[in-house]
C-alpha cells in the first residue's frame, strides 16, 4: 500500500469539495460556472454579513466586495480548505473592514475597541432557566415568528459572542479558522462560543421551553 | 464530575471532541443528572435551529446589480488578460 505524501492531503480535500468542478471550470474562463457559484452562495453570505453588520446596504457592499475578491483571486485558490470556508472567511474580513470603517477605528483591531482581555471559563453564568423544549419550535411558531425570535436572540448577543457563534456553529468554520479571521486566540474562541451557546440557549428556552418540565433546583450553583 | 465542571467541557462534548475517558465520565454524570441532560439537549437544539435557518432573501435589485457588476468585471479581466 502506498504511503500518504503531504500533497495527498490537498488532493483529498479537493476531491471532497462539492464545488471543485465548478471552480475548475471558472478558472478555465467559464463565467457561467463562476456565476453558478455566486448564485449558490450569495444568500448565505448576505445572511452572514447582515448579521455582522446589521445594515442591509453595508451587507450588500460586503457581499459584492467578496465576490469581486473571489473573481480576482480565483486562480490562487488551491483547494487546501473548502471553497465555502474560503468564501466565508473573505466575506467576514470584508464585513469587519466595513465595521471598522464605520466606527472610525482605522488601524485598531475590533478586539481592542473596549472589549479586550482574555475570556475565562470562571466568569461564565450557569444556566438559569432549565426546561425541555416543547416539540420542534418550527411547529409552534409561524415561520415569520420563528425567524423573528431567532433574529432577536442573536441580536441581543454582544458582537464578540455573536461573531464566534456565526462562524463556528452556523458557518462551520473550525476553531483555528475562526481565531484567524477574527484575530483572537484559540482559547477566546472556545470560551466565547460556550458563552454564546449558553446565552442563546437561555433565551430560546424561555420561549420554547415546556414550563411543566422546568427545574428549579440550583444544580449549577454548587455540588449536589 | 459535578455540574459546574461539566459546563467547562460542554462545548467539547457537544462537538464530539472529548477524550473517550472524559466523555465516559461526562455521560456517567448525565445519566443521573436530569438538568445536565436537558441543558445539553437544549444546546444541541439551539445550534441545529440556527444551522437549519433559511438564509435571507437578497433584495432583487441588488441581485441584478451584483451579477451585472461581476459580469462586467469578468469581461474586463478576461480582456485585460487577453491583451497582456
Amino acid at each position: 500500500m502506498r504511503r500518504m505524501q503531504p500533497g495527498d492531503a490537498v488532493k483529498i480535500q479537493g476531491d471532497t469539495d462539492p464545488d471543485r468542478s465548478w471552480i475548475e471550470k471558472a478558472k478555465d474562463g467559464d463565467f457561467e460556472a463562476f456565476e453558478h457559484l455566486v448564485s449558490k452562495y450569495e444568500r448565505r453570505l448576505y445572511t452572514l454579513t447582515l448579521r455582522i453588520l446589521r445594515q442591509p446596504e453595508d451587507a450588500e457592499e460586503a457581499v459584492q466586495e467578496t465576490f469581486l475578491s473571489i473573481l480576482n483571486h480565483l486562480g490562487s485558490f488551491r483547494g487546501e480548505a473548502k471553497f465555502s470556508s474560503w468564501l466565508v472567511r473573505i466575506a467576514t474580513n470584508h464585513a469587519l473592514k466595513i465595521l471598522r470603517k464605520r466606527r472610525g477605528f482605522k488601524a485598531v483591531p475590533l478586539e481592542d475597541a473596549g472589549s479586550g482581555g482574555e475570556d475565562r471559563y470562571g466568569d461564565i453564568a450557569p444556566p438559569q432557566y432549565i426546561a425541555a423544549w416543547k416539540e420542534h419550535p418550527g411547529r409552534l411558531a409561524q415561520e415569520q415568528q420563528l425567524e423573528q425570535i431567532l433574529a432577536e436572540a442573536l441580536e441581543q448577543l454582544d458582537e464578540k459572542y455573536r461573531f464566534v457563534f456565526l462562524l463556528r456553529d452556523v458557518e462551520g468554520l473550525s476553531t483555528e479558522e475562526t481565531a484567524e479571521v477574527l484575530g483572537i486566540g484559540l482559547s477566546n474562541v472556545k470560551v466565547r462560543l460556550l458563552r454564546a451557546r449558553l446565552m442563546l440557549r437561555e433565551r430560546l428556552t424561555r420561549i420554547f421551553g415546556d414550563e411543566a418540565t422546568q427545574l428549579f433546583s440550583p444544580h449549577f450553583d454548587g455540588p449536589h | 464530575m459535578e455540574c459546574e465542571q461539566l459546563l467547562k467541557i460542554l462545548n467539547e462534548y457537544v462537538d464530539g471532541d472529548l477524550d473517550p475517558g472524559v466523555c465516559e465520565q461526562f455521560e456517567k454524570h448525565m445519566a443521573d443528572c436530569n438538568p445536565c441532560q436537558i441543558v445539553v439537549d437544549n444546546i444541541r437544539r439551539t445550534i441545529q435551529i440556527y444551522k437549519n435557518d433559511e438564509p435571507f432573501e437578497l433584495p432583487p435589485e441588488f441581485t441584478q446589480r451584483l451579477h451585472q457588476t461581476l459580469r462586467e468585471q469578468w469581461k474586463a479581466k478576461q480582456g485585460g488578460e487577453a491583451d497582456s
